[in-house]
């Protein structure tokens, strides 16, 4: 007997599997935290007397780097998704190790960033400035770090679902590839923002 | 089973030209930052590219662009919330009393 329905099939009213409904649904809550300290950003920006420009403060080039291996570990990710689709689960290793290898990769960029600035002793009480950057970019830098724990599931322990149920594993590479994007489009708002403006 | 396998090999061709294209605006977003623009002018270009950098991001790789009507809705529903809330917390800013402000 079925546990729960529509964990593989879409539901005819809504057209949607529970997780694909699912994930919006949590998304859109992600929007309205990112979106409270966007807007916190630009209350604390338009009522500061001086504000720094990013660029001097923070390492524009370093930001970059970070800003391309997020959006090549976006590509991968749904490179492994199309893997699975081609029924190539060998294809689909590579390409999700891959993105749990760049995801690292800023992680470990973004703690040189932060090394330095502590170095400096710039600390999130130093200024308005410091403070914004350390709680958005920390709190985008939580969700790397949950969507790494997720992404290493898939790929070691959860990947055994492929045996048994490879249509409801393909989905939930969606999904977790669905939440990765957001992610990486969190950052794509957060780079000109903090970094250049 | 062939046309899936087409499809998805053509899905792929678009990832490829989606990963170009960020990349080619990743380089203009930072490219432009060195321009000595006006702030206003600055920030304009810059959220124009991030605006199309998400929506070259959500439409293929979130695959909103074949999305069902429900996802939509919901994404109406986020945006409507989402504008309103930038609203009243940047509204607050012109109800602070005489001489009050928010950053010393």
């Amino acid at each position: 007997m079925e546990l729960m329905p529509y964990i593989v099939e879409e539901r005819k009213d809504t057209g949607l599997y529970n997780a694909k409904l699912g994930i919006w649904l949590f998304l859109s809550s992600e929007v309205m935290l990112f979106g409270a300290l966007f807007s916190s950003y630009v209350l604390l920006r338009t009522g500061a007397a001086h504000w720094p420009q990013g660029s001097s403060i923070l390492n524009v080039p370093m930001g970059a780097f970070n800003t391309v291996v997020l959006i090549a570990s976006s590509v991968s990710m749904v490179f492994a998704w199309a893997a699975l689709k081609e029924n190539k689960f060998g294809k689909f290793k590579f390409n999700l190790g891959i993105t749990i290898l760049l995801a690292l990769t800023f992680l470990v960029v973004k703690s040189f960033e932060y090394g330095a600035k502590f170095e400096h002793h710039m600390y999130p009480k130093t200024n308005t400035f410091l403070a914004i950057y350390f709680t958005l970019t920390a709190l985008h830098a939580l969700h790397v770090i949950g969507g790494i724990i997720v992404n290493s599931y898939f790929w070691g322990p959860g990947s055994k679902m492929w045996q048994t149920d490879p249509q409801r594993f393909t989905n939930r590479i969606e999904i977790a590839g669905i939440y990765w994007h957001f992610v990486d489009l969190v950052w794509i708002f957060l780079f000109p923002v903090l970094y250049l403006l | 089973m062939m046309r899936g396998t087409h499809d998805i090999k053509q899905k792929i061709r678009k990832y490829w030209g989606v990963f170009t294209a960020l990349l080619i605006l990743t380089v203009v977003t930072v490219g432009i930052s060195y321009l000595k623009f006006g702030l206003a002018a600055a920030i304009i270009a810059a959220l124009t590219i991030a605006l199309i950098k998400g929506s070259l991001i959500a439409c293929f790789f979130m695959h909103l662009i074949s999305e069902r009507k429900l996802v939509y809705v919901i994404l109406g529903f986020v945006v409507f919330f989402f504008l309103s809330m930038m609203l009243l917390i940047y509204a607050s800013y012109f109800s602070l009393p005489g001489g009050a402000t928010y950053v010393s």
